[in-house]
């Protein structure tokens, strides 16, 4: 089903907001397909069209691109798409047991939504929070030091519409659709808010201070 | 006594309100973009050169000479690009920065933007990490608002637009070229260099890649002067960085710390390896780094040394792994990252890394046979060097060093016919040996069950949950 006219003015506008960053067009791209997945949820064949038009590219060239990146979708996800870090680390740390275990209670398949539409589930690599493993990801918001356990009551949490919060990141969760356009370049308001350093950030600093060490170099006779 | 810890990036992370430009000034930010505006721009890169600070993203070129690279005077627009697509397993420390200090960021890409004479600069962000974007913008926003982006910046008559470029999902890109690629809206797949980016960058033009620790870093030397960044650190390795301890660790966290600080020292700040447990492996600068033992605990971490011992410094990600952890099924699903991640550009790199997993799963299942560890080393062998990008040389890192260093472990896994350890064990809320769970003050979902109490029991129909009961039991 093709865009509404309403829709297609809507995204044509953003699309000549992202097209003007960049000296050349294709660079806007990657933006545009975030744009697309916002709208829909994910990337269709109408997602591909409507940025190939933008760009003066072919259909083929654009799907070339969007099946390389694993963070577009050619299925709707769920609202609140949860990604395990399997990646060494996590895994051993305990990330191999909560995507075991969430596989099952879900029921689903990879990057398959539950029936209700609210959970998606796949496993992640590593998402540069090795400090806090195992990291559990929704939406691409941070979710640290899970078990099996917290694990379950989140995506649970998530399906009966509990109130959720990241540990590291934004006061409110972001929908799918939300945080793909956010990933489009149009961020929200909620940068001021949330969560800036846990504990593993600030592990090094606060022995520092406690030995009041710091950067400047020794001077001669000096101590410290 | 010297400082072992030298907070300069993360000095200030525990303020509230770092992130604001409100509090990066109070904090003295955004002198050093004034002291350097004020500079002839060849100055500020000789600046940095004698400073002697080397790239903070892995390969460790010197920033200064990379930017000296820049052909001035060829009519042609330059680009700086910020590599902000954190991705090397185990690497966890640009997306703190971003998310506590986006400005030294901000303040650090105006600087290198002025002294490679750039009127352009691209911050690429890995996509996964919503709130560090937002931080990013809202950042680059309030610089624009305070007159330190845009025209005319500080009526120096220097011009900058800074835009921020979201990544969708994909390891390879942060290889610089691979990276330029997808900034140019296509796959992200390197690159034969030459030419390299300095020469034929973004649009073929000249372009300085540099990793966000590396960027951010520029201030404190402009403002402290290259001397005293200079005097910290080794004699070729200068300078402090940012080292991120993970794993089987009392405390895990980020270390600033001047180059050439061993893991010893580190750990022992770090409360050492969790309790009842011993160090077995690690590695130096990510999963891309060959592993080290306890051998290697004395080993200053600065590039020189980390490299005459065989391995590399790379990000500083000191991932650490005890007793309880079965080598075999690391490389293994380290192997199965370098496999889904392969750009497939390379043949060596995207065929061998799937032969490779193939061979690693049959050996951790107790199916192999002494002749594929050396099947798996001739594999490697046909990787390294043979691929466009360093991809598939630190992808064979951990299959030539995990034989080399724990070949025995292997050939235990075809005699018993299966993995001798019990994955449990590994895990920080299965795990015997009295540590206490990290995980329960996890931000999950308000109201929630305190978790790690519960998780050892968790009614399994997964094997893996089943069994965490059992073990759970069995160790405390």
């Amino acid at each position: 089903m093709a865009f509404s006219e309403q829709v297609r003015a809507a995204l044509a506008a953003d699309a000549a907001e992202i097209i003007a960053r960049y000296p050349r067009r294709r660079s806007a791209l990657l933006p545009l397909l975030h744009l697309v997945q916002a709208e829909e949820g994910y990337v269709s064949a109408d997602g591909i069209t409507f940025c190939a038009e933008q760009l003066d590219l072919s259909e083929a060239e654009v799907t070339a691109v969007v099946s390389f990146y694993t963070m577009y979708k050619r299925r709707p996800v769920g609202e609140y798409h949860v990604g395990v870090c399997t990646n060494t680390l996590c895994a051993v740390l305990g990330g191999d047991a909560i995507y075991a275990d969430l596989r099952s209670h879900l029921g689903t398949e990879a990057d398959e939504a539950t029936r209700d539409g609210k959970v998606s589930l796949e496993h992640i690599e590593c998402n540069a929070a090795c400090d806090y493993a195992p990291v559990v990801m929704v939406n691409w918001e941070f979710f640290d030091n899970m078990t099996p356990q917290s694990a379950r009551d989140l995506v649970d949490g998530l399906r009966s519409g509990a109130d959720i919060v990241p540990t590291r990141g934004a006061p409110r969760l972001c929908s799918w659709r939300e945080a793909s356009r956010i990933l489009a370049g149009f961020p929200d308001d909620q940068a001021s808010g949330g969560h800036t350093a846990g504990d593993p950030t600030l592990a090094g600093l606060r022995i520092a201070k406690e030995n009041g060490w710091t950067p400047e170099p020794v001077t001669e006779g000096g101590q410290r | 006594m010297t400082s072992v810890l030298t907070p300069s990036l993360t000095a200030h992370w525990d303020e509230p309100d770092s992130f604001t430009l409100a509090g990066y000034r109070r904090a003295g930010g955004y002198t050093a973009l004034a002291k350097a505006l004020e500079m002839p721009p060849d100055d500020v890169i000789a600046t940095v050169k004698a400073s002697g600070l080397r790239g903070r993203g892995g390969a460790g070129f010197p920033t200064g000479v990379k930017w000296g690279f820049i052909p001035q005077g060829d009519g042609k627009p330059h680009y700086l690009v910020v590599n902000a697509d954190e991705s090397e397993p185990g690497t966890c420390k640009d997306i703190p920065i971003m998310l506590a200090n986006p400005h030294a960021l901000v303040e650090g890409a105006i600087i290198a933007a002025y002294a490679i004479r750039a009127q352009r600069a691209f911050i690429y962000v890995r996509g996964e990490v919503l709130h560090v974007i937002r931080r990013v913008h809202h950042a680059i926003a309030e610089a624009y608002e305070a007159g330190f982006v845009g025209e005319n910046i500080l009526r120096s008559g220097f011009d900058l637009e800074i835009v921020v470029h979201a990544g969708a999902g994909a390891y390879e890109c942060g290889e610089e070229t691979a990276l330029l690629d997808s900034l140019e809206g296509f796959r992200g797949q390197p690159r034969l260099k030459p030419p390299f980016p300095a020469i034929e960058g973004l649009y073929a033009c000249p372009t300085v890649v540099n990793n966000v620790e590396s960027i951010a870093s520029v201030p404190a030397i402009i403002s402290g002067g290259a001397e005293a960044f200079a005097a910290l650190g080794t004699e070729r390795s200068k300078g402090f960085g940012i080292f991120s301890l993970s794993g089987h660790v009392t405390t895990p966290g980020q270390y600033e710390a001047p180059l050439g600080v061993t893991l010893r020292e580190l750990l022992s700040l770090a409360g050492g390896v969790r309790a009842g447990h011993r160090l077995k492996f690690w590695t130096p600068g990510g999963s891309s780094t060959p592993i080290f033992t306890d051998e290697h605990l004395d080993i200053p971490l600065d590039f020189e040394s980390v490299g005459a011992a065989g391995s590399m410094l790379g990000t500083r990600a000191l991932q650490i792994f005890d007793e309880t952890t079965c080598v075999v099924r690391a490389t293994l699903r380290w192997m199965e990252f370098y496999q889904h991640e392969s750009c497939g550009k390379c043949t060596p790199c995207r065929e061998g890394t799937y032969w490779i997993v193939q061979l690693l799963e049959s050996l951790e299942n107790g199916q192999g046979a002494d002749s594929d560890l050396d099947k798996l080393l001739d594999i490697c062998d046909n990787i390294l060097g043979r691929a466009f990008c360093p991809f598939g040389d630190g992808a064979v890192s951990p299959v030539m060093s995990s034989i080399k260093y724990f070949r025995d472990e292997f050939t235990e896994h075809s005699k018993r016919g299966g993995c001798p350890f019990d994955p449990v064990r590994s895990t920080v809320f299965g795990g015997s040996g009295g540590s206490p769970p990290r995980a329960s003050t996890a931000g999950g979902s308000r109201g929630s069950s305190p978790a790690a109490s519960t998780a050892g029991g968790s009614r399994g129909s997964s094997p893996a949950a089943s069994t965490a009961g059992g073990s759970a039991q069995a160790g405390s």
